[in-house]
């Protein structure tokens, strides 16, 4: 074979590998989106087609005309966007601490916050129940606000250690050395250059919360504090399945998440692989 | 979500005339730590304990008064068979969703890194590949439903290419709703390790390529002795993460069958939940809570042990 034509067949098997993966990721997810188009008649229709004669936003204008559903949609945001913006100060705060300063417990509280990454969800939820309970958090954005951060904070925090620490200490101390206070220096010179890294650290939380369930199904008991995610489940519960319905909020519902990764894909693929990554 | 250890930083440079530092000023970091010290005891710490001490009592939580019985729940959980068949179930589940989630996204992420195709090409598909990832449990669970449905599209399909007779109710099958499941999981899940070693392949010097063409290697030889031992330490931490994580599968499972039918694809996880939730035995569900825990703390041991080696 002549290198022309093995550069050829290699470029068209690389071409017919993505071509085959697009299939498989991409296809069950065209799917939802042409069935949230459907009539609920032509969901099984037989043989199935990607675009019916049925075509219609039909499925969209019942979800946003339903008060219920579209405060579900109300709550995910409040209770993801809130979570996003106490996790960031929290664990810029933590992170400060933990990038510059040395202290006795550093260690310990270090182990601890590595060891809660691992504590299965389902542990918690036995005590946690009768705990939400007895704060008065039960049925509240409160509950589920806090409760999320408590999953959302380890990796937060060692995302941010680790951008801080990719920062000079001089930066921080010179401003010391000019009268700042150490929180000064972090307000005013560490965050703003830490920008990139915060957007990753958001974009990551904001996502965990979008997307969380097993909490939001137990800790909350009206529809007026229920999530997208249990607010699907719920369609799918009752007598007939709305399959065209649940089609539609599942795109809605995706589609905050598509949003940030399609804006934010740089921060967020070097974020996420900040710790696999070594020179 | 690969960065899960607080990185160490060197000590930093003594200032020349040492001064003692007040014991105020030494409470600062504390200050700065204290709203996640006081929502992890509450939030975490305290449920932690609670469930601990729930797994060594009688009657907990149902009625007033409950007994210490040492072990005896722990007995009890261990010795129920269907306890066995969750954990085998998680196995199988847990072994094979970890190792195809490896291979497909190692093979996804060398089809994203090849040089062949322009980067406008590799950036569209690399957002179609992601994708499966960034949808919610809950909706990946209503589409596979619909998907897998016995008048669905997939026994459309598979009917169409002669590979099944008749439809397939696949998650209501005895001997396939545990692959069934899996392949659900495995679609899901297998982006996480797509993305980190596509950004573990894009680190990878060129030079180490070209000393290995220089030397004659063929495509394989590179693949086994530059590539693999470059990209080992991002398998190793992300192979356990995901151990961690998909031994821990609930929603997923409870969405599509439940841990049926029958018992063919309880889990640990859904195991536990029925326990409590449905059964009401609160003290035998905070012991199988507990192993579970210790099992996910036993893998956490060993992703940390294996990070600080690295560093």
């Amino acid at each position: 074979m002549t290198s022309r034509s093995q550069s050829v067949a290699l470029k068209s098997g690389a071409i017919f590998g993505l071509l085959l993966g697009g299939c498989f990721a991409g296809l069950p997810i065209l799917w939802m989106l042409s069935s949230s188009f459907k009539d609920n008649s032509e969901i099984f229709a037989w043989p199935p087609r990607l675009v019916t004669s049925t075509f219609s936003f039909a499925a969209y204008t019942s979800v946003f005309t339903d008060p219920v559903k579209v405060r579900f949609f109300l709550n995910s945001y409040f209770v993801a966007v809130s979570v996003t913006v106490l996790t960031l100060i929290t664990a810029i705060l933590a992170a400060y601490a933990f990038s510059r300063y040395e202290f006795r417990l550093k260690g310990a509280i270090n182990v601890v916050i590595v060891g809660i990454q691992a504590v299965p969800p389902i542990t918690l939820l036995i005590p946690y129940f009768g705990l939400i309970v007895a704060l008065r958090l039960y049925n509240s954005y409160q509950g589920l606000i806090l409760t999320y951060m408590v999953f959302t904070l380890p990796y937060a925090i060692v995302m941010m250690t680790g951008y801080f620490n990719t920062l000079p200490r001089e930066l921080d101390e010179a401003a010391r050395v000019d009268g700042t206070t150490s929180f000064g220096a972090l307000w005013r010179i560490l965050v703003p250059i830490s920008l990139p890294g915060i957007v990753s650290v958001a974009v990551y939380t904001f996502m965990i919360a979008w997307n969380e369930y097993l909490f939001a199904l137990t800790l909350t008991r009206t529809d007026n504090m229920r999530t997208v995610p249990i607010g699907i489940q719920l369609l799918m519960g009752q007598h007939s399945y709305k399959w065209s319905e649940m089609m539609a909020m599942s795109v809605l519902g995706s589609i905050p998440v598509l949003i940030l990764f399609v804006f934010f894909q740089k921060f967020f693929i070097g974020g996420m692989t900040a710790g696999a990554v070594k020179s | 979500m690969t960065a899960t250890q607080i990185p160490t930083r060197a000590a930093p440079t003594q200032e020349a005339p040492r001064r003692r530092p007040l014991p105020l000023r030494r409470l600062v970091p504390y200050g700065y730590l204290s709203p996640v010290i006081v929502l992890m005891i509450v939030l975490m710490i305290v449920p932690v304990v609670v469930v601990i001490r729930y797994s060594f009592l009688d009657n907990v939580i149902m009625t007033p008064t409950s007994s210490l019985v040492g072990w005896h729940n722990y007995v009890t959980v261990l010795g129920d068979p269907l306890f066995r068949t969750a954990a085998r179930n998680t196995a199988v589940f847990t072994s094979v969703s970890v190792a195809v989630h490896l291979l497909l996204g190692l093979a996804f992420a060398m089809l994203l890194n090849t040089t062949l195709l322009g980067q406008r090409t590799k950036t569209v598909f690399r957002t179609i590949f992601v994708m499966p990832w960034l949808l919610t449990v809950a909706i990946i669970a209503i589409l596979w439903r619909l998907l897998l449905d016995p008048n669905g599209v997939v026994n459309y399909g598979l009917q169409g290419v002669g590979l099944i007779d008749t439809p397939v109710a696949w998650f209501s099958d005895l001997n396939l709703a545990l692959p069934a499941v899996t392949f659900v999981n495995i679609w899901a899940g297998y982006p996480f390790f797509m993305v980190s070693l596509l950004a573990g392949l894009q680190g990878i010097s060129a030079d180490l390529y070209e000393a290995a063409a220089v030397d004659g290697a063929s495509w394989l030889q590179r693949f086994v002795h530059v590539t693999l031992p470059s990209l080992r330490p991002i398998i190793v931490s992300m192979a356990l993460l995901d151990l961690i994580w998909t031994s821990q599968q609930f929603p997923l499972i409870w969405m599509t069958t439940g841990g049926g039918p029958l018992d063919r694809t309880e889990m640990l996880s859904t195991y536990t939940y029925k326990l409590a939730f449905s059964k009401y035995e609160f003290a035998w569900a905070s012991a199988s809570a507990v192993v579970l825990l210790v099992l996910a703390m036993v893998l956490a041991v060993f992703y940390v042990r294996y990070q600080r080696a690295r560093d």
